[in-house]
């Protein structure tokens, strides 16, 4: 990669070899997206990017690979646009560029709020309440975890709207959405165009393994959304107060997400130790493998906090389990979390401009 | 190589796809199996990593190919750009088993798509690899590896030792090491001399040295030069080489697909003293495109310029370098070091020739000029609308003809009779049926085929 251009003047330069060549056109989304035009500005470039799934097909593919003059890793550069474009359109950008790249960064920012809890719950330990609320009243966590949650979704929202001007994304249309929802529910990009997975981790061999460990991961986390969202709801709906027992929507969704979420995490820590860094974002390596580690804790804390009911170690995990949701939370806007939400309005902006066309 | 068995069963010279489809058949058949491969990794694979498609006969719709394809049809395009320079039995024995090679490859890792964009005429005579030339090499690279065939990278083969009417083993120096190569049985699949330019100077003339090779630098045929001097049976014109017009800053080696230019037909042609010298739209680029690098050969410097104003500059795929452009004709002209005065006239002459009538891009439209020398008889609308843009042209060598000839067992002959262990897949061998031109797909059609036929001879004669 060449050292005196931006990496997105790197990516054009890259791309419109590409687009002379297309021979990589069945592996994924980008190559039919980049076919649709003779000329590319950053925002297309941006777009390219965040359609780009890093599945390295195309760079294992590429006749015009280092030490080919042409010098291509497309992989890598998009990946570089993908990450500068998160950092620039997160709010306040600064959090992004230290959280995305620094894995230190999450771990000290785990510290201190898992301080934090523990003091909360010797300061404010309730004098009533059922298992966890024994420790921790309902009205406090969610007094806590609301704001956590809801302030970083708005700033989220607003990045995703400055992309969605970025790119000059059009109308929104239900069959957009709805074909983006079934590109990420299959992961699609990670298919190989053939089905047989992606070139992440050996080489030019194609597995399903990242495809495989990122649903686990994707799956597990929706299911163990969706036990939050149930606990909520019969919460304050039907006033039944957690806890609650193992044949109960909440567990029933939990506890076999929690199992998927920390496989998954396993795995793609794996497949991240033994993936080839370089055709990556490489400066972000310790930001996502820590973002990955503390998916896995969120789960692992979860599924341990249950084991431990009714026994003196509920206390500590549940500030431990508590502090890794919260820092997931408040790092929303500004950890590798971000992908999903960007990966998903390209997908959008992707079935708008390839239905536009046909 | 400290792992090596003393003798291999077979020896493969060459490390593309006809080396690689004889040494997957020939292990499959439970040979030892070593393959010398002259470049480095990167770069394995020859001009096989440059390919994108298989034109494959097939008698109705066969993933991805629609609709049929038969032998007749396939052998008349053959007949069309050889002009009957093949040899019938051969090219109908590679026509006529290119249809079961389409499983054989699948079977072996090889992965199709539907047609690229741009390349549709083709859907139903070639089906494209999916990722192109190089993800086929990888796929079959895995495979031998799977089936134990040992691999050596710059592994240059300098002599290949012929006794008693066989071969008794080779030379070769690996990563700078000279090594002696022992096996039972030998193919070589190490392509043509199209990368040694001292070799294309004495067979075309000086001016080969301004050609452009397409492919690999490493096709510089030691081992074929070897073998005639041994007195193996050659085919295919030695003076001879396929070369098309592409972007004239195209790379000296493997600037391969992307430095294709398909402006032609909407453009005009001049050569560097600004004079148009053939007829652009004689046909569509597809059936043009193969001539352009011998027209462009012929002219001064071996280099062409072909101008096109701003209503042409969307009508053909992206080029790898963005063209020169320009607000006037004596600009573009001189950016792109020609004469201004002379383009003018040229251009001005050209204008005036031209006719009002119906431009249609993707047929002949016989819109054509009239009264000039060299007329352009397709597509021919003045160069009025600036900016104007210009690329350079120059010939680009893809591969030679001249070659080991063969008989139906891909078995390598000299006066004397057939060389008892020795076989020859690929573009050492292709002129044995494709005399002149070139068919879309053909090489690797040759190369699958002839490569499977000289694995499982060679695996026979050592069983």
């Amino acid at each position: 990669m060449s050292l005196d251009l931006t990496a997105t003047e790197e990516a054009r330069r890259q791309i419109e070899i590409c687009n002379a060549c297309r021979y990589c056109e069945g592996f994924c989304s980008v190559f039919p997206a980049m076919t649709r035009n003779k000329a590319f500005a950053d925002g297309d470039l941006t777009q390219l990017a965040n359609l780009c799934h890093n599945c390295r097909g195309c760079y294992y593919a590429c006749q015009y690979t280092e030490p080919h003059e042409f010098a291509l890793n497309i992989p890598a550069v998009l990946a570089e646009v993908r990450v500068e474009s998160w950092e620039r359109l997160a709010r306040p950008a600064a959090l992004a560029r230290l959280f995305q790249s620094q894995g230190v960064a999450l771990a000290g920012l785990l510290v201190v709020v898992l301080a934090w809890f523990f003091w909360a719950l010797s300061a404010w330990r309730p004098d009533t309440g059922a298992g966890f609320y024994a420790h921790l009243a309902h009205t406090t966590m969610v007094a806590m975890f609301v704001p956590a949650f809801l302030g970083p979704l708005v700033l989220m929202a607003l990045s995703i709207r400055d992309y969605w001007r970025e790119v000059g994304g059009g109308r929104v249309g239900f069959a957009h959405i709805w074909a983006a929802l079934g590109s990420a529910a299959r992961m699609r990009n990670l298919s190989g165009g053939h089905g047989e997975g992606c070139n992440f981790e050996d080489g030019d061999r194609f597995t399903d393994r990242r495809r495989v460990f990122h649903q686990l991961m994707m799956y597990g986390f929706l299911l163990c959304f969706g036990a939050t969202s149930s606990g909520t709801i019969m919460h304050y709906v039907f006033g039944w107060q957690a806890p609650y027992p193992l044949l109960s929507l909440p567990k029933l969704l939990g506890v076999p997400g929690g199992l998927m979420m920390v496989a998954g995490a396993v795995g793609l820590a794996w497949l991240k130790l033994r993936a080839d860094r370089s055709l990556g974002a490489a400066r972000v390596w310790g930001g996502e493998m820590a973002f990955v580690l503390l998916l896995g804790a969120v789960a692992l804390t979860g599924l341990a906090l249950y084991a431990a009911t009714g026994s003196a170690l509920v206390g500590p995990l549940l500030a431990i389990h508590l502090a890794t949701v919260m820092v997931l939370f408040l790092l929303m806007p500004f950890s590798k979390m971000v992908h999903g939400f960007y990966r998903l309005a390209a997908l959008v902006a992707e079935a708008g401009a390839a239905g536009a066309k046909t | 190589m400290k792992d090596w068995p003393e003798t291999f069963d077979l020896a493969v010279v060459g490390g593309g796809n006809a080396a690689l489809c004889a040494a997957i058949t020939a292990a499959e058949a439970g040979a030892s199996v070593l393959i010398l491969e002259g470049a480095p990794k990167p770069y394995r694979g020859g001009n096989s990593r440059h390919t994108r498609n298989f034109r494959c006969m097939h008698r109705g719709p066969m993933f991805p190919l629609t609709d049929a394809y038969e032998e007749d049809e396939y052998l008349h395009d053959l007949m069309l750009v050889t002009k009957g320079k093949t040899d019938e039995n051969l090219a109908r024995l590679a026509i006529r088993s290119s249809e079961e090679c389409l499983g054989w490859m699948q079977d072996h890792g090889v992965r199709f798509q539907p047609s690229l964009s741009g390349t549709l005429s083709l859907s139903r005579t070639n089906a494209f690899f999916l990722g192109g030339g190089k993800a086929l090499v990888n796929a079959y690279y895995n495979t031998a590896t799977d089936l134990g065939v040992c691999i050596a990278y710059e592994a240059q083969v300098t002599h290949v030792h012929l006794d008693g009417g066989q071969i008794t083993h080779l030379d070769a120096e690996i990563a700078g090491q000279p090594h002696t190569i022992k096996a039972r049985a030998f193919v070589l699949a190490s392509g043509g001399f199209q990368a040694d330019l001292d070799w294309l100077a004495r067979a075309w003339g000086p001016s080969a040295r301004n050609f452009l090779i397409r492919g690999t630098p490493y096709n510089r045929g030691v081992v074929l030069r070897d073998m005639l001097d041994q007195g193996a049976e050659s085919v295919g014109d030695p003076t001879q080489c396929h070369a098309v017009a592409i972007d004239g800053r195209a790379p000296k080696y493997d600037g391969g697909i992307v430095t294709r230019l398909d402006c032609v037909p909407f453009s005009i042609v001049v050569n560097k003293d600004g004079e148009r010298f053939y007829d652009e739209g004689e046909d569509v680029w597809p059936k043009r495109y193969a001539i352009w690098g011998r027209l462009v050969a012929a002219q001064p410097d071996q280099v062409g310029f072909a101008l096109i104003d701003a209503k042409s500059i969307d009508l053909f795929m992206p080029s790898v370098f963005p063209a020169v452009k320009a607000n006037t004709v004596e600009g573009l002209a001189t950016a792109m070091g020609l004469d201004p005065e002379a383009v003018r006239r040229t251009v001005d002459g050209f204008d005036a020739a031209c006719r009002p009538g119906p431009f249609h891009p993707t047929e002949l439209d016989g819109l054509r000029t009239q009264g000039l020398d060299v007329p352009k008889t397709n597509w021919a609308r003045p160069l009025d609308t600036p900016p104007y843009y210009g690329y350079q042209l120059r010939p680009g060598v893809t591969f030679t003809y001249l070659g080991l000839k063969v008989d139906a067992n891909a078995q390598v002959h000299t006066p004397h009779g057939p060389i008892r262990n020795l076989w020859a897949a690929g573009e050492i061998m292709a002129g044995s049926i494709l005399g002149q031109g070139y068919l879309a797909g053909f090489g690797m059609t040759i190369g699958t085929v002839f490569g499977r036929i000289a694995g499982k001879e060679a695996a026979a004669h050592v069983a």
